[in-house]
């Protein structure tokens, strides 16, 4: 069979990036032929700024050269504009007149600036920035002539007049508002950005608008621009002219084709124009009413684009939050989301004039909605995961200005500032990455996203707590800011669902196996991957216990042999042990394993228990017949342990019997499987022997009674647990507790941890459910214990004969 | 030799599931897809040697339980980024029962 013919009108950023991903998805669907009017192959044009400024070359920015396209089988046409598209007979025309065939073509045909309609726009020395012409042009200029005029004091103007300066001209930036970048600075902002660019040399005329451009005095030859002239008169030399006043979507070849256009190329959620065989992506086009300037919306719309050519048809575009920052070495600005405050909003200020730092974080219902930084961009990355998250930030709020730093969320050794670590420096503690491995990656290999870094380096693809060092690494590599991450994260590729709308239809239309959940939500991928399957699988049995089926082969290989791998697959064994009390026969029962087996090391844990290290996994079933012990969940998401102290059967200072307290609640809820790991612990006084601030809940006996914390955390990022309520009996002890454990097994991501859940929904959300609703909370009770009720004991089903055991044989060949 | 040699039913490998097989120094993973096709790799991970016997069977690769990556069950190729291939073996199912040539 013949390939489907794709054409592709505009070779650059948008659509090339649509070519890679569907050449990820779908290799050799089509033929693919590409037309573009520049010269270039694929450059990055963002740093066309860096390249006027001389801080880089155009080889540094080149993306793809054009022996990409030849390694990839794509016939590319340079130098070469398309003209006309006849859709009936679904050709392309070039200026040259040779005609090409499409069966889908996508345009992608970019912007280009809008240039005033003054007297004296066409003199020689007029130019947009736009593309590698106009750099070449300006940097030619700057050596031969002195005055530059900038007209437009947007990102681009700065950026165009910083360069020039940097080349020496004498420049004037032009501008009509009142301040510069108004759309996205507030005016306090800006004055500073303005006293800072004055310091570097730059010159300021606001409110000031251009009436004609007059030519210099002829000497002959062509007639070149000499002087601007204001409508009130006054006049400036200008032997340059930088319109940076705005972009016009190249729509007029769709327009002329009959392609409904309204100002952009009309598109919809996935990419298609009103011709269905004709797609449109980047700056060309209009979503929603909306054209976007930046990359990183382009490159969502390319990754839905490529999705559906390649004949998967999923995925949809549903438009994009955006952030600023200003390339201008030494000036740090950034801003995102709406600033402009109304009057449901407070601000959060923060202006220090004499060390040019201004910072605003805009707040609504408890949410950041907007932010601008000046001066201190550090946390710009983590004000917009806060912003596109939409997360409650009351608990963060009296920190919130002081940056991620002081909310915790830091690089192992400290560092929050990304820029002054040393290439050698560890940036990924989970992974040994350095810094200098990831730069060099996002160099190489042309990486652009977090989630492309964390793929090639597996930075960040663990603990995550390096996320936001990495980030800003790649914001710096990359000089611009790229995050394209979604408003709303889906659970991973194989969906675009999120994690709670896939718990609300498994909930609403009763879903009780994997399969059937994929199939209701359409699935991308036939039967999941090793991160959606685990998820589902908790998200079923935890909604409808003893009716949704568990399915062994969703879980992880911990438990699934119901026991922990290690790096050498062999298997540790801990058995339970209640509150952490054990007896003489269990001691001996251990230890007589400990010799049957030849148990290479025999360990106490963290958590108050024995591990058997270094066991075959065809040991396993034996191991645990011959222990005669519960399973000890060490495996699992699940509950782990609940530390005890000693308590006041024996300790002199204790109040309350911590160790029996602490044994009834293993007892109650040791069989609940859990979105994550779950550790209780319970101390007999506030001495708090048993670490109780760190636990998930953590129990502490007081004279008239027991406090119970919940959201506490020992691992990676020590988080103290958070104090619910204080209450009288042992039997409110575990009611408390378990309608908190059962809302978090009910209401949390898979893989969060009560902290993670916690920092998420708020503190008061808990206190609301738990202790306000009196019947929801022993509602919530009685769910957990019908959960668990009849749950068997892992370890007691493999020990005898059947399907489970097979998990553990060794077949001959 | 290119002998066929029988190993189990194929009952006795669950769907999506792994079985180890053991012949002489050899270990072998056994694989069973969700469209009950079989396969056969050497239970080593390229990456650092972990059982792959004990990975989740998705599509047709298995995640290793190691460190997630992802191994081709057809040509044993660790998927991209990611770059190792393992040692792949020819097995078939007849009548219900499963062979493999070593
Ligand atoms: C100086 C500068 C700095 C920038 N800085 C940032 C930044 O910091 N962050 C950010 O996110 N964005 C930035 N941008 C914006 C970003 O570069 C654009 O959003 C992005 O490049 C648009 O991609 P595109 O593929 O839609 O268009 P383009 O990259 O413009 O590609 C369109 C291509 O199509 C060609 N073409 C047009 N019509 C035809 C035709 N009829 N036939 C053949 N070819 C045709 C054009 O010549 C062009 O090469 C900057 C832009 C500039 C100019
Ligand atoms: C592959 C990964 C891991 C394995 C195999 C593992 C295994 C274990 C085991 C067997 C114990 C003894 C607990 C018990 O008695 O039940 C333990 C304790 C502990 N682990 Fe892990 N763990 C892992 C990852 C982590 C991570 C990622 C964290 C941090 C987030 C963590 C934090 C802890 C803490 C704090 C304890 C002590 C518990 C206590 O004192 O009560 N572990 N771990
Ligand atoms: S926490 Fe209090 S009761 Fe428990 S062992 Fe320590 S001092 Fe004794
Ligand atoms: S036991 Fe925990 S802390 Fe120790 S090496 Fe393993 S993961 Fe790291
Ligand atoms: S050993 Fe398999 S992924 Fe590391």
């Amino acid at each position: 069979m013949q390939k489907m013919k794709l054409v592709m009108v505009g070779n650059g950023m948008a659509g090339v990036r649509t070519l890679e991903e569907l050449l990820k998805l779908a290799p050799g669907l089509y033929d693919i032929t590409v037309f573009g009017a520049e010269p270039h192959g694929n450059y990055n044009r963002i740093m066309l700024s860096p390249v006027l400024a001389g801080e880089q070359t155009i080889q540094d920015i080149m993306l793809n050269d054009v022996d990409w396209y030849k390694e990839n089988g794509i016939t590319l046409h340079l130098n070469r504009k398309v003209v006309k598209i006849d859709r009936r007979a679904r050709k392309v025309y070039s200026e040259d007149g040779t005609a090409t065939d499409y069966d889908r073509l996508i345009l992608a045909t970019g912007s280009t600036p809008f240039i005033l309609p003054v007297p004296g726009n066409d003199l020689a020395g007029v130019v947009g920035f736009r593309d590698i012409h106009d750099v070449d042009a300006m940097i030619a200029a700057s050596g031969h002539y002195r005055h530059a005029v900038v007209i437009g004091g947007g990102l681009l103007g700065l950026e165009a007049a910083n360069g020039l300066k940097l080349r020496g001209m004498d420049v004037t930036v032009v501008h009509i508002a009142d301040w510069l970048l108004e759309r996205q600075l507030d005016q306090t902002a800006a004055k500073l950005l303005q006293k800072n660019l004055e310091e570097k040399g730059l010159k300021f005329l606001l409110r000031k608008q251009t009436a004609a451009l007059l030519p210099a005095t002829q000497d002959g030859g062509e007639k070149r621009v000499g002087s601007i002239k204001f409508s009130d008169g006054s006049e400036i030399p200008a032997d340059l002219v930088v319109m940076a006043v705005g972009i016009r979507p190249n729509a007029a070849l769709a327009e002329s084709a009959g392609i409904h256009c309204n100002r952009g190329i009309v598109v919809n959620d996935t990419m298609q124009t009103y011709d269905p065989r004709i797609y449109a992506i980047g700056e060309c086009v209009s979503h929603r009413g909306i054209a976007y300037g930046l990359v990183a919306p382009l490159f969502e719309m390319a990754k839905v684009c490529a999705n559906h050519l390649a004949e998967m048809g999923i995925g949809r575009y549903t438009g994009s939050l955006t952030s600023t920052k200003l390339k201008v070495t030494g000036i740090d600005l950034f801003s995102a989301g709406n600033f402009s405050g109304g009057d449901k909003t407070e601000d959060i200020l923060l202006s220090d004039p004499v060390a040019g730092v201004y910072k605003r974080l805009v707040i609504e219902d408890n949410k950041l909605v907007g932010a601008v930084l000046y001066g201190d961009t550090v946390d710009g990355a983590w004000y917009f995961q806060l912003l596109r998250e939409g997360r409650d930030i009351s608990d963060i709020r009296d920190h919130l200005m002081f940056g991620q730093s002081r909310v915790g969320d830091v690089g192992h050794q400290g560092q929050h500032k990304a820029a002054a670590m040393s290439d050698d420096m560890e940036v990924c503690g989970c992974n040994g990455v350095c810094k200098g491995t990831i730069v060099k990656a996002i160099k190489e290999k042309g990486l652009f996203t977090l989630d492309d870094v964390k793929k090639h380096t597996k930075a960040a693809s663990s603990c995550g707590s390096c996320t936001g060092l990495v980030e800003q690494i790649l914001t710096s590599t990359l000089g611009g800011d790229y995050s394209p991450a979604p408003a709303v994260k889906p659970m991973c590729g194989c969906t675009d669902h999120t994690h709670e709308e896939v718990r609300a239809v498994i909930r609403k239309q009763k879903l009780l196996s994997i399969p059937e959940t994929m199939r209701f939500l359409e699935w991308r991928t036939p039967d999941g991957c090793a991160s959606c399957r685990p998820a589902l699988n908790y998200y079923l049995i935890s909604t409808w216990p003893h009716e949704a089926k568990n399915d062994p082969q969703s879980r992880f290989i911990n438990e699934r042999a119901h026991a922990n791998i290690q790096k050498d697959g062999t298997y540790s064994v801990v058995p339970r042990m209640w509150g952490g009390v054990t007896t003489a026969a269990d001691l001996r029962r251990i230890a007589d394993v400990a010799d049957k087996y030849q148990v290479p090391m025999i360990r106490v844990t963290g958590g108050q228990r024995i591990d058997l290290f270094g066991i075959r996994k065809e040991d396993l079933p034996g191991v645990w017949a011959d222990l005669d012990m519960p399973s000890g969940h060490a495996y699992g998401k699940a509950l782990r342990t609940v530390k005890t102290c000693v308590g006041s059967e024996f300790c002199r200072f204790g109040t309350q019997n911590s160790t029996q307290m602490g044994i009834d609640l293993e007892q109650a809820f040791y069989k609940m499987w859990a979105p994550h790991k779950v550790k209780l612990a319970v101390s007999g006084c506030p001495r708090n022997c048993a670490e109780a601030a760190i636990k998930d809940v953590g129990v502490i006996g007081v004279d008239s009674g027991w406090e119970i914390y919940v959201g506490g955390n020992g691992g990676i990022k020590t988080e103290v647990a958070e104090f619910l309520v204080k209450v009288k009996t042992a039997e409110e002890v575990l009611e408390y507790s378990g309608a908190f454990l059962q809302l978090y097994r009910e209401e949390a991501r898979y893989l969060d941890r009560t902290v993670h859940w916690l920092q998420r929904v708020g503190l008061d959300y808990v206190r609301k459910r738990v202790l306000d609703d009196e019947a929801g909370r022993k509602a919530l009770y009685a769910r957990l214990m019908y959960a668990v009720q009849g749950e068997p004991d892992p370890w007691r089903e493999c020990t005898t004969e059947g399907e489970a055991r097979r998990e553990f044989e060794v077949l001959e060949a | 030799m290119t002998e066929w040699i029988e190993i189990c039913a194929l009952e006795e490998i669950p769907r999506q599931g792994t079985r180890k097989v053991k012949s002489g120094d050899a270990h072998i993973a056994l694989f069973r897809t969700q469209e009950d096709e079989i396969f056969a790799l050497a239970d080593r991970c390229p990456h650092k040697g972990g059982p792959l016997s004990e990975g989740m069977v998705c599509g047709k690769h298995v995640t290793c339980a190691l460190h997630s990556w992802n191994i081709g069950l057809a040509d044993g190729k660790a998927a991209a980024p990611d770059v190792g291939e393992t040692p792949t073996y020819p097995v078939k199912v007849d009548a219900g029962v499963v062979f493999i040539q070593l």
